[in-house]
This record gives structure tokens, sequence and C-alpha cells, in this order.
């Protein structure tokens, strides 16, 4: 199984994890972060409600478990994970803050990603008059799962707020590789997020 | 005539085991145990392709297929053959009657043999261990170590768990269905109305009817449609029967004047002819006292050995409701067991477990087909 058949942001969180770490991926959809994991050693579980979604992880020998991340996280322990992911998922909950503060009771650690609604060509796009679309906020208004928007800046207080320590910002570009400015002008530059977090206890 | 992916025309076979006699878990012991079973499919020169099918409550060995000159298949035909989700292709399934049963295993109206006469209520109280004891007896008979999967709804699935919980070494994966890690009163309360219909019945005679020439009928076929209304949800019921009338329309009367009640009788009259009144106690109070998670150490064997645990549940289900099912797999996860959870979109109620949902059985074939790869 090569690196290359998956999205580049999922590789890149992958390799953000320790060999051997516990796994808890919201939103996991067809299980394609976690059998990477499991490819370095790692155990886990996935999260998801689509059915398709839930029967390829069973098929291809991820677990997954069926629940609706703005109200059943509670089912998981406290520190039951070594690690919580949400990838390009934030955005589509309907209580961000309330399901940031479970990721910090599951797991230390969290891996999250965001778009960035401040992108310069989503600004650009709002100059002309038109609602952003791109790569990382690809829908229509009318017929999107994403129910939040938010800029970097906007972003980062609401971490800092629940506790929650950026260790590391990686901006990405819209094929979700790190952008090659790194962190400069990331607000403008970058299409999404990724951050690894600690939560402090 | 029989349809295609039927495993076809099949027999249960009966074993005497545990010739040095069963210690049960209350103490007593069973000088002997004969179990009924029945498999299916081929076992693979390695031995690693067999699965193990528990019963639930009134269920029997025969899961699959037809005995000669029977127009309907065991009870669990749906789900088992050639090319179906637990496919008879791949998999040798072994099913058995279990301990205290009446369908060809050691129960409560077997012989005693040191009396010569049935044992009726001098046979041990029986525990959900003595059931996997039993399985894993057959086990040694049938010369398999470690089965791929076990798998089981409702009381079956509840031996799964106790199964994986006390010998994981036994299990690749463990399905449990529509099943309860700790009956609610509520559940116990059902079960308690149950049995008082059977022991207040003139008939039970203080439990030794078998010796007397009588029977708890009326007793038994109550509790049967009792437990049958906890088995369908309302809208199942609803959508079967409705307000309709059996005879053409309702006349008023205190007898079996709605089709519902009509099908409740009838329930009740065919559950007499292959139930035993004392098995049925014995059973239904296995479950009541089940609670393998009480014991602080319950998961310790397990953590050492972990097994792949899948388990569902059914949305209408009222009898162990998605809350039972979570229950589990709180306990599992909390533990770091390897864990997948499901909740089945379904309108039927508890025994959505024993039907063809394209949804479930897609769900348990695409987890059997990775255990497939893996021990190919």
């Amino acid at each position: 199984m090569t690196v290359e058949r998956f999205r580049p942001d999922l590789a890149l969180i992958a390799s953000l994890i320790p060999a051997g770490s516990r796994v808890l991926d919201l939103g996991c959809g067809n299980g394609d972060l976690m059998a990477l994991l499991q490819g370095k050693g790692c155990t886990g579980t996935g999260v998801d409600v689509d059915p398709e979604r839930v029967l390829a992880c069973l098929r291809r020998g991820v677990d997954v478990i069926e629940l609706d991340l703005d109200t059943q996280l509670g089912e998981f322990a406290d520190d039951s994970y070594d690690f919580v992911v949400l990838s390009r998922t934030l955005q589509t909950v309907h209580k961000p803050r309330a399901v940031l503060t479970e990721m910090g009771r599951i797991a230390l650690h969290s891996v999250v990603s965001m778009p960035n609604f401040a992108h310069w060509r989503n600004r650009f796009r709002l100059l002309r008059g038109r609602m952003p679309m791109s790569k990382d906020l690809p829908y229509r208004w009318y017929d999107t799962p994403n129910l939040h928007h938010t800029s970097l800046p906007d972003l980062e207080p609401l971490f800092a707020m629940l506790g929650m320590v950026v260790e590391r910002r990686i901006p990405l570009d819209a094929d979700g590789h790190p952008h090659r400015l790194g962190n400069f002008a990331a607000n403008l530059a970058a299409s999404s997020s990724l951050y690894l977090l600690h939560t402090e206890r | 005539m029989i349809p295609e992916g039927s495993v076809g025309v099949v027999e249960t076979q009966t074993v005497r085991l545990f010739d040095d006699g069963l210690t049960t878990r209350s103490g007593i012991v069973l000088p002997e145990v004969q179990v009924a079973y029945e498999t299916y499919g081929t076992l693979n020169e390695a031995r690693s392709n067999a699965i193990y099918i528990c019963h639930a409550l009134t269920g029997d060995a025969h899961a699959a297929g037809y005995h000669a000159g029977d127009d309907r298949p065991g009870w669990w035909d749906n789900i088992i053959g050639p090319g179906r989700a637990i496919d008879t292709d791949t998999w040798f399934v072994v099913c058995s009657n279990i301990l205290g049963g009446c369908q060809g295993t050691t129960g409560p109206a077997s012989i005693n043999p040191a009396t010569g006469e049935p044992y009726g209520t001098d046979f041990p109280l029986l525990d959900m261990t003595d059931f996997v004891e039993v399985h894993r007896g057959l086990a040694r008979h049938l010369g398999i170590t470690k089965f791929a999967a076990a798998v089981g709804g409702s009381l079956g699935g509840m031996q799964v768990l106790q199964w994986a919980l006390d010998h994981p070494e036994d299990l690749g994966r463990a399905l449990v269905f529509a099943a309860s890690s700790r009956l609610t009163a509520q559940n116990i309360a059902f079960s308690a109305v149950g049995r008082q219909a059977i022991m207040r019945d003139s008939g039970f005679n203080e439990g030794k009817f078998l010796t007397r020439g009588t029977a708890p009928r009326k007793g038994l076929s109550v509790a049967r449609m009792l437990a049958h209304i906890t088995y369908l949800s309302e809208h199942a019921f609803q959508e079967k029967f409705g307000r309709s009338a059996q005879r053409g329309e309702l006349a008023g009367n205190f007898g079996i004047d709605f089709a519902v009640e009509s099908y409740l009788e009838y329930q009740g009259e065919r559950f007499l002819s292959r139930f035993d009144a004392l098995s049925y106690l014995y059973l239904t109070r296995v479950m009541d006292y089940f609670d393998p998670f009480a014991d602080a150490r319950a998961l310790d064997t397990l953590k050492a050995d972990p097994v792949r645990f899948l388990l569902v549940s059914f949305t209408s289900d009222w009898r162990f409701s998605t809350e039972h099912t979570r229950r589990i797999v709180r306990h599992l996860e909390e533990a770091r067991i390897p864990t997948s959870f499901r909740e089945i979109q379904s309108t039927w109620g508890h025994d959505s477990f024993l039907l063809d949902l394209p949804d479930y059985h897609a769900t348990v074939r695409a987890y059997l087909d990775k255990a497939a790869e893996e021990i190919a």
C-alpha cells in the first residue's frame, strides 16, 4: 500500500503521529488514514455515520464505530486514546467548541485541519461579490456540509480558550501539501491549515 | 425443492461429551452431557475456517438448510449458506443446542442417570459460562482449537461475549448482535412474568410434571405470547395486524377477535410442540443473572489476548435497545479491545437480528470477508 494513493494531507497527518499510537479518527471516511496508520504499527478506531464508508472500513479491517460527533463523543472514556484526529471535519459539526472539548478529554494529543476562509482566492471572490469556492470549499452555499467558516486568526484563539496548545501549525496548499511559503502570510496563502495540538491537563 | 443459496438437506447430530462429568458453575456435576449440533460447509486442512453460531433463547442446532421432508429451513438460514453473508463456500459453520435446552442437548427434561428419571428442578442452575464450556467441549470433539469467529444474536450474543472474555484464545472475532451485558429491571420483569405463568399453572406440579404426567401448557404458551410481544416493535405489530378482525369483522367478545390475538395464540400453541417449560425457566434465568462486567477484572484475560469485536444493534429494538450494545462497546473500548459498532435502521424490533436486512447482512459480510482474507 503506497502513500501516493491517499490524500497528501493524510500522509502528512500520519507522519505527525508516532508509531504505535492509539488513534481515534473522527470522520474517518473510507478509513484511508487509519489504514495508513496501521501500516506504521498504530491501532485505533474510526468514527463515521455514512453506511457505505462504514462498510468500506470494515471490509479493509479498519475498526469503525458509528456515532454522531455532536452528541455521542461521551461514549469514549477519558484518555482512552493517544491521538484524536479531526481532518477537514470541524467545519461540519454543529458545535465545534463542544467537539474540541471532547477531543481534549479523550486524548492528550489532537490533529485538526480546517479550510481557511481567508485564503486570498476566497477574499478575491468575496471582493467580486461572490461566495468563496475552491478545492477546499468546493460546495455551493445551498448544498454544503460545511456549517462554519473561519480564518486562521479566528480559529486559533478557540484552541487557546479550550486549553489546547498549538505545537505545530502547518499551512497547506490547495492540494493538501505543506505550503511552500510555510507559515509566512499563512492566513493569506494557506488554503487550509493543519494543527498539531496538545491539551493542558 | 431446495432454493438456491441454501446449504441443502442437513441432519442434526448428537455426541456425548464430558465422560468425566461437567462441573457446572454452581459446583454441581452433570455426569454426562449430550450435545446436538449441525455443521455446514467444509473444514479446511488447517482447521482455521470454522465459525461457531450461538443461538438465542428458544433456538436450536438447526440454524440452516432443511431437515428431510421439512418445507421450512433452519432459524438463521437467510444468513448462512453458499454466497450468503456467512458464506459456507468459505466457512465451516457449527451450531449447537445449548446446555439446559430441549432440542437434543442435555437439559432439565433429560434423564438423570443417578435416578433414571428426568432431572426436573434437580437440574443445576446454569450460568453463561456453562454454555461456553459445552461449546468448547464440542470444539474439542470436532478437533477445532480456534474459531475464526463466534456469532450470535440476543442470548447468542451474550454467549459470544462470555466466550471472548473467558477464552479469547479460542476466537479470532466475536460478532454480537442485539445483545446485552446486563438485563434491565424491565427485561427481568418480563422474564419473571413469563416464569410465573409457568410456575402458577396447575400442571407445573412443583416442577415434577414430567414424572407426574402433567404439563404447564397454558403457562408456557402465555410466557411465549408475552415474550413474543417484546421481540417485535409496536410498528411491526401495527404493520402486520393493525386493528383488523380475525374473522371478517369484529364481533365483540372475550375470545380471539382481533387478528393480533390469533397470531399470539398461534405462537403460543406452536411453541408447546417444541419447547420444554423447565428449559424456559432455566435459560431465562441465566439471562437475568448475566452481568459479566460487574467483575472489575472481567476484561483482564481478553486484554492480554484481544479478540476483534463487531457489535450491531437495531434502532427499533426495545428489548435490548442500542443502549445495551453501547454499554458493551464502552467496556470493550475502554479496555482497548479492537471494536466496531453499527446501529442498523430497522422497524422490526428485537427480531431484526433474524431478518434479511440488506445493510445488516452487508455489514456481517464485509467483516467476515476481511477475516477470510486473513486465514487464506
